[in-house]
């Protein structure tokens, strides 16, 4: 009896505890994570390019992936085409006005499981000081150990920003941005 | 006379002085209309190559001044200039010289960060070499920008000056120059 009160105690207690998320840190320093985008140039091909520096933390628990959240913080003066006079251009204040909004962020606001390693996160997206709602396509990677004693978990997301929605001066309809995020659980 | 006299600026001097005014008063035209250019318009691409071109000749043609300059006579000031204004004149003509070079660095410093070459027409390249310090395309941009409208104040100031001695004290300091 007394063995069952303690094993019933337990059980209850293991279903009471919330499921533990674990917290993750962007890999920004081994650089496993990465913002790139693509434009439209004039309709002839695509024009790609990426955000070198970027942050965040996110946490993420695979048996309760709706309790999961993110955080990005990107460097807007990162801009990276490949290209300086355009990078100058992207900067000023025709788009990015990189002087006076220095940073774009991602905040998570819902997440769902979508099944089979997919999942969509809604948040709130500040770019050039304007904040619009975000939803991130995201597929899970990997899980799991790496060789170096770190434990990781990575994913993949798709979402479209429409130009039109944040101001700026110059617009060239959708970028379509393709993300890749690696965490270090902490 | 090719070369510079004691009392006047030779042919070499005068054609480099003109030709440089020119262009720089062009290039600074050039360079305000460009910047506003937008993405569709036909020029937003060929006005761009054209500055940086006639840049990179007229760094080339300061280059050669400063060398003919070092090895010519130094015309002596007209005889009735005041001391001050012998003083400023000289200031002037070194801070001229100094924001030409300085503009022009800044120029191939905004276009040469990423490691691209500057084209100047389809004639010949200048190697970039590369990003030199942190956001090197805009801080250059920047000094490009500034040192451009000293550089246009200053001129004329210069110019200014030219027509006083001219139509003002009627000596020969524009006249030399001519």
């Amino acid at each position: 009896m007394k063995k069952l009160l303690i094993a019933g105690a337990l059980l209850t207690t293991s279903l009471i505890a919330p499921s533990y998320a674990a917290n993750y840190t962007i890999d920004n320093k081994g650089a496993h994570a990465s913002i790139n985008f693509k434009a439209s140039h004039l309709g002839f091909s695509i024009l790609t390019g990426r955000f070198n520096k970027l942050s965040g933390t996110f946490s993420y628990d695979e048996a309760n992936i709706a309790a999961s959240k993110i955080t990005v913080n990107i460097d807007t003066s990162s801009i990276d085409s490949n290209h300086a006079e355009r990078d100058k251009h992207i900067r000023s204040d025709d788009f990015l006005d990189a002087g006076k909004f220095s940073t774009a962020k991602f905040t998570s606001t819902k997440v769902e499981d979508k099944g089979n390693g997919k999942l969509s996160i809604t948040g709130d997206f500040t770019l050039h000081g304007i904040t619009k709602s975000l939803v991130i396509d995201a597929v899970k990677i990997g899980e799991g150990k790496d060789p170096w004693g770190g434990y990781r978990v990575g994913f993949s997301g798709t979402a479209k920003v429409t130009m039109g929605d944040f101001g700026f001066k110059k617009n060239f309809g959708t970028i379509d941005l393709d993300l890749y995020i690696e965490g270090i659980r902490n | 006379m090719w070369k510079n006299t004691e009392l006047n600026y030779g042919r070499i001097a005068k054609i480099l002085h003109w030709f440089t005014a020119l262009t720089v008063f062009s290039l600074f035209a050039l360079g305000f209309w460009m910047v506003d250019l937008t993405y569709y318009s036909q020029w937003y691409k060929t006005a761009p190559h054209w500055h940086k071109s006639i840049g990179i000749l007229l760094f080339l043609a300061t280059l050669f001044r400063l060398v003919w300059r070092y090895y010519n006579l130094d015309p002596k000031a007209v005889a009735n200039h005041s001391k001050w204004e012998k003083t400023a004149s000289k200031i002037t003509h070194v801070t001229i010289y100094v924001l030409l070079l300085t503009l022009m660095i800044s120029g191939y410093l905004i276009s040469t960060a990423d490691e691209r070459a500057i084209e100047v027409f389809s004639w010949f390249e200048v190697p970039a070499l590369g990003e030199l310090f942190d956001s090197q395309a805009d801080i250059s941009g920047v000094i490009h920008l500034y040192l451009a409208y000293t550089l246009i104040a200053i001129s004329l100031l210069h110019a200014v000056a030219a027509i006083k001695h001219h139509f003002i004290d009627k000596d020969d300091t524009l006249k030399r120059m001519i």
